[in-house]
């Protein structure tokens, strides 16, 4: 598609460009290393980093008096023994699977498109995977004794139960977070040696320097980092399928009714994957605009994101529909039981939110390319499916426990507002970390993008 | 003055296009102690300079084959000889439920061998290196494409290889001092 006669509006779509036309590779380091080097601290960035301090800060009040008491000061009880610590460490780490995606599978998968958005979806990841580490660890009720779950042979003599999946989960999180670092920091040493070359200040000149470890760009480095990066992109697909399997295995291994389902592994990793991008779009679109960075991160992107938000909203659909399918096909009345409680009983509200927010929003909206170009309209539609991927973990956590085989142990959950101080200050976590993260460091891979511009430029002749 | 020994000579180039064709002719023409310098990698770049196989991968296989069975070992070893619990006579060995483990020992030891068998067969991190010395160096991680003839090889000769770098039509050439 042409522009001619359209001047005010950019093509979009597949036609649209992933870079827009007119920058060189000098173009390109200026601008997105200048956000780094040059600017001046902005207000608006001082203005976000102060909500987002002040979030964290009361993390650090509810888990400080955490500490000191214990986790009665949560809502959770017997029979609902996990509440809101697990449906945050879910939401978390399956927020962070989209990052891990675009930068590996898309990767394998040679879609050019990723390189304006992996950097910051890896840091998205990164600091996802650290808010969620926190909440299993203070669920444990006695934190400094975290070690344990680790195996070493002790004065005890005992080991950690590895039949159990929540000593896989330990495995699975602890290895998805130090990949994560490792593909990070990597894709990072070309980018923190050109931050190395063009810093003016001697103070990070060195601590530039320092992280760049000296890398100089020489064709036999390039040649083995390519292979190294290639294959860390290899191992990291498999990876994360297999982490957010292991975390719906905490689930699916117990015989809780609405649980013990096999449908758990596929449907949860659809699920992350969905929050995940819908986490990628509401950190995009403002980064985008308050940075200027429209060249790089294109309506293109915005566009693709929309549609794998959609693919894979259709597929966790399709896991609702088989849960209430399988509830009223299978055998036992447990399971019928619970899927009627869930949509009559006393959390239906929540289970009729997350229906609005994961369904009948996003899949009824993304549909059109007006709604998928149109920037405000799709960062309220990616909200809304991070409200409901959390609401559904509420209700699968919730809704199952509250009500299982004896009705003498039926019980509700009320959540206290140590629970919700907890929760709204890890997102002050994630947050504070991003926003240190693209003030100190290039929220766009510079090096890939130099070699997107020869690519496009190579293909043009 | 003291003249400080010649590491090279680099040629500074504005294009890939150039400088991977001035890598072929510099391989033609016998030098084997060449590096290039680009700002992004290059493809066919590292073959030119005559740089084929990397032993990043079998570093991986090495890792992931650590990790696999060291995993697999790691939780046997307590369950069959370490701390052996007769639970309902289920087998001591029961090897599907360690699967998970051994697989995420896999990546994370692959992971850790592929990065750290990178950096140090690259010799990284490397605190001081002559090629900074070379003019708008800085610029290989910008714009600029460098080719570097070291004076090691046994084809150097300070002012016969100047005289053939030029012929190769760069921006300039220069030396480089250690």
């Amino acid at each position: 598609m042409g522009v001619g006669g359209l001047e005010n509006t950019p093509p979009v779509g597949a036609n649209a460009p992933v870079l827009a036309p007119g920058h060189t590779y000098a173009t390109i380091t200026d601008k997105i290393s200048a956000i780094v080097l040059l600017q001046k601290t902005r207000r608006g960035w001082w203005f976000g980093f102060a909500i987002a301090f002040a979030l964290f800060m009361i993390l650090n009040m509810a888990v400080g008096y955490l500490l000191m008491v214990g986790v009665g000061i949560w809502g959770i009880n017997i029979p609902i023994g996990w509440g809101f610590a697990i449906v945050n460490f879910v939401w978390w780490i399956g927020i962070g699977h989209a990052g891990t995606l675009i930068s590996a599978f898309l990767l394998l998968m040679r879609q050019a498109w990723r390189q304006s958005i992996n950097r910051f979806a890896e840091a998205m990841t990164l600091f996802a995977v650290a808010s969620a580490g926190l909440f299993p660890l203070l669920h444990m009720g006695r934190p400094w004794l975290f070690f344990w779950l680790m195996p070493y042979p002790d004065t005890m003599g005992t080991w950690p139960q590895f039949r159990s999946p929540l000593v896989w989960d330990v495995f699975a999180v602890s290895t998805y977070g130090t990949i994560s670092l490792l593909f990070w920091f990597v894709g990072l040493i070309p980018d923190l040696a050109t931050l190395r070359d063009r810093a003016k200040s001697g103070v990070s000149r060195v601590v530039y320097g320092m992280l760049a470890m000296g890398w100089r760009g020489s064709a036999m480095h390039w040649h083995r980092y390519e292979m190294a990066y290639l294959l860390l992109a290899g191992l990291a697909t498999p990876l994360v399928v297999s982490v957010h399997t292991v975390v719906s295995f905490d689930f699916t291994l117990a015989v809780i009714p609405g649980w013990h389902s096999t449908i758990f592994p596929p449907y949860f990793v659809a699920g992350a994957i969905y929050s995940g991008f819908a986490m990628v779009l509401t950190l995009a679109i403002p980064l985008r605009k308050f940075y200027g960075l429209q060249d790089f991160v294109t309506l293109r992107h915005l566009d693709n994101m929309a549609k794998i938000l959609m693919a894979t909203g259709l597929i966790v659909a399709y896991g609702y529909m088989m849960e209430t399918f399988m509830a009223f096909y299978g055998g036992p009345s447990y399971d019928r039981y619970m899927m009627l409680n869930r949509m009559t009983g006393p959390y239906a509200p929540v289970y009729w939110s997350l229906i609005l927010c994961n369904i009948v929003i996003p899949l009824g909206t993304l549909w059109s390319s007006k709604i998928r170009r149109n920037v405000g309209a799709l960062f309220g539609i990616s909200l809304v499916v991070q409200t409901g991927m959390w609401l559904e973990r509420f209700v699968i956590v919730v809704t199952s426990l509250h009500r299982d085989f004896l009705p003498s142990s039926w019980g509700m959950y009320y959540p206290t507002r140590w629970d919700w101080m907890t929760y709204f200050g890890s997102i002050g976590l994630f947050l504070t970390l991003f926003l240190l993260f693209i003030r100190y460091l290039p929220m766009i891979s510079i090096f890939e993008m130099r070699g997107l511009a020869h690519e496009l430029k190579e293909k043009q002749g | 003055m003291k003249r400080h020994p010649l590491y090279g000579l680099m040629a500074e180039f504005e294009t890939t296009d150039d400088l991977i064709s001035a890598a072929h002719r510099t391989y033609a023409e016998g030098y084997r102690q060449i590096d290039a310098f680009t700002p992004f990698p290059v493809e066919g770049l590292a073959e030119a300079i005559g740089f084929h196989k990397t032993r990043v991968p079998l570093i991986c296989l090495i890792g992931g084959l650590t990790g696999c069975f060291g995993g697999f070992f790691l939780q046997w070893w307590p369950n069959v000889i370490g701390y052996p619990l007769n639970i309902g006579g289920k087998p001591l060995n029961s090897w599907p439920s360690f699967i998970p483990i051994t697989f995420e020992l896999t990546i994370l030891c692959a992971g850790l061998a592929t990065v750290f068998g990178m950096l140090a067969l690259n010799g990284l991190p490397t605190p001081y290196h002559p090629v900074f010395n070379a003019p708008r160096f800085e610029l290989a991680t910008r714009n600029r494409f460098f080719l570097c003839i070291k004076a090691r090889d046994a084809k150097f000769d300070a002012q016969k290889t100047r005289e053939f770098l030029q012929t190769l039509k760069p921006r300039e050439v220069s030396e480089i001092e250690v």
